[in-house]
């Protein structure tokens, strides 16, 4: 039997998206939506929590499931659970707001390929019980809507002097319209990886 | 996997009937999800459309939507091709104006709008962008700057005697250079994504006004 | 030039609009496969070539989609078509250029998940485009990612020979080379507004 059975749960199990192997600021996974919807720390926590529900409820499901998939097909089962699930996620939102829907546009619908997704399914839920991939699945979306946050504060707060669309500067401030444009994407979270890079470099030093 | 080759290979009714099994599953969770959803989004949406109209025609109270094909006024259903037109209408059913969209290529993208004509000073009434990828700080000022949208509160759109085009066409100029009520002020640094909006509405009054005139009494009967 | 027609669709997709540079899609293998040149042009290609398959197929798809009135399974047909046209380009690599296909590896399959390529199936449906039109789309942004990634690789392979602190080698030199790349294509928005 290849299938690994860990039943403990622990603090690990959370917290291991939330910040050792964040999906963002580590793994480097899904960086389309991570660029490309914060622009406003609103839009970054939308995504952010659409893709953790995602991730739990297919997490959940292929979990449940796994024993009964054969291997050759196991990834076509899960990318439509996958597609099934963003689809509901995207009917849900535009009932929910349309101004957010039309804000997000078609990247709710891209959480199908965003690979975190898969690969979480992939690595965790197919070898793990329900409740461990539930917990796991959690702290992964937590992580992702964290480093999503990360970037949406930033360059709202850069770019247009609010924060979740209060004004925060006063008509006063110049805004940095770079900051809101796709490039300053690129940059602010090339600084973010800059600034984590830094630290665990002082710290290794430190170590030694 | 750790050891694929011990795994002995599943036979292919087991993998039909999981893929069948996980496809109707889906079928049904998403067909569930759609029928529940249905009636807020469209709700959202008439909501979306009942607050753009209300700006363009100021005070109006009631609308009521159509299709312009071929001349005439039709009820609209999903599919038909032609011109979607609200009418506005007030409190006692008297024709304020009509809205329709246009659009036209901006500085980063299309941009969308509804107008509003009033056919009593056949004047443009109001402008509300419904759609847009302006250059955030500079071109999406169309859709807040106060003295970009004054332009709007009496635009000339008045049609030549043989009703077949408008007498001046609408143009927007510099910015501090509007003259002629049928110019529109642009916003300083912000010029290209003006110029489209001025194209968009030139290119649909030159089209649409010509058409809609001969069946003002019609929409105006409809308010009754 | 006029929106719709085709040398427009096909210049802002490969610049105002680049699919990296400015809408960020397929930004995983503009960071992992922009390493090399002779890696990432193929790659570019191979991508380009699946674009435009899927394109086809995801035209024909939303026709029988729209008819049937079945709208709310369209991400789940389109994924399934995107997974079988890699399946495509995988096997006629494997039997055209062997060489090609070992030294794409892992990459090849990776394509499916690549947003671009049902970001550009998407985007095409949300606009209404017709066949020749989604055909355009799907060159445009196929050209445009192979420029993007190819400048991209360009760029990091001088960076590799010069000094660089430790701390910048990893991801975030990329992103900021990014950062500047999509500075500059902004200066390409603007095509045929200005008319």
């Amino acid at each position: 039997m290849s299938r690994r059975i860990d039943n403990h749960i622990t603090w690990d199990t959370f917290s291991q998206g939330l910040w050792r192997d964040n999906p963002v600021f580590v793994m480097l996974l899904g960086m389309c939506p991570v660029l490309a919807v914060t622009n406003s720390a609103t839009n970054a926590l939308a995504m952010g929590l659409a893709t953790t529900f995602v991730l739990l409820a297919s997490g959940g499901l292929i979990s449940l499931i796994a024993r009964f998939i054969p291997r050759q097909v196991r990834i076509a089962t899960y990318i439509i659970i996958i597609a099934t699930f963003v689809t509901m996620v995207d009917y849900v939102i535009q009932a929910i707001s349309l101004d957010l829907y039309n804000a997000l546009g078609a990247f709710i619908q891209l959480i199908v390929v965003n690979c975190i997704i898969l690969g979480r399914a992939e690595a965790y839920a197919s070898r793990h019980r329900p409740l461990n991939t539930l917990v796991n699945a959690l702290g992964m979306g937590l992580g992702f809507t964290f480093a999503l946050l990360c970037l949406g504060v930033v360059r709202e707060l850069l770019g247009a002097g609010s924060l979740f669309g209060y004004d925060l500067f006063g008509p006063r401030f110049q805004p940095w319209v770079v900051m809101v444009l796709p490039a300053g994407g690129f940059l602010v979270l090339g600084a973010w990886l800059l600034l984590f890079d830094w630290l665990k470099e002082r710290r290794d030093l430190t170590r030694c | 996997m750790s050891t694929p080759m011990a795994q002995p290979r599943a036979p292919s009714t087991a993998m039909i009937l999981v893929l069948t099994g996980i496809a109707m599953l889906s079928g049904l969770l998403v067909v569930f999800t759609d029928q529940f959803t249905r009636p807020y989004i469209e709700e959202n949406q008439r909501q979306a459309i009942e607050a753009a109209v209300n700006k363009v025609i100021p005070g109006s109270v009631a609308h009521k939507q159509f299709l312009l094909a071929g001349g005439k006024l039709q009820p609209v259903v999903k599919g038909a091709k032609g011109q979607v037109i609200h009418a506005g209408y007030d409190r006692d059913g008297k024709l304020l104006g009509i809205a329709a969209e246009t659009g036209a290529q901006g500085y980063a993208g299309m941009i969308y709008l509804l107008y509003g004509y009033d056919p009593a000073c056949e004047c443009i009434r109001g402008i509300k962008v419904l759609k847009m990828a302006e250059t955030p700080g500079l071109g999406d000022k169309i859709m807040s700057d106060p003295d970009f949208q004054a332009n709007f509160k009496q635009l000339d759109a008045r049609l030549n005697p043989e009703h077949t085009a408008l007498i001046q066409p609408i143009v927007t100029v510099k910015h501090g250079s509007k003259q002629e009520a049928w110019e529109i002020d642009a916003i300083s640094g912000a010029t290209i994504s003006s110029k489209a909006v001025g194209r968009a509405l030139n290119a649909s009054a030159q089209k649409l006004l010509p058409q809609l005139l001969p069946l003002i009494p019609q929409l105006e009967e409809q308010g009754q | 030039m006029h929106a719709d027609s085709l040398g427009f669709i096909f210049l802002n997709t490969v610049l105002a609009n680049n699919f990296v540079l400015a809408m960020f899609l397929g930004l995983c293998p503009f960071l992992g496969v922009s390493g090399k040149l002779n890696t990432a042009i193929p790659m570019g290609i191979a991508t380009s070539f699946v674009m435009l398959v899927s394109s086809i197929s995801a035209y024909a798809v939303n026709l029988a989609l729209v008819a049937l009135d079945i709208e709310f399974l369209r991400l789940i047909a389109y994924i399934a078509i995107i997974a079988s046209a890699v399946q495509l380009v995988e096997m006629t690599l494997k039997k055209y250029s062997p060489t090609l296909f070992r030294s794409l590896g892992i990459f090849l399959p990776l394509i499916t998940t690549n947003c671009a390529i049902l970001g550009l199936a998407l985007f095409q449906t949300f606009k209404d485009y017709d066949f020749a039109q989604s055909v355009t789309y799907a060159l445009g942004a196929g050209t445009g990612f192979t420029l993007a990634i190819a400048l991209m690789a360009g760029l990091r392979e001088k960076l590799s020979l010069s000094r660089l602190p430790s701390i910048t080698q990893g991801a975030a030199l990329s992103l900021m080379l990014g950062g500047l790349l999509s500075l500059s294509f902004m200066g390409f928005a603007g095509l045929g507004g200005g008319h």
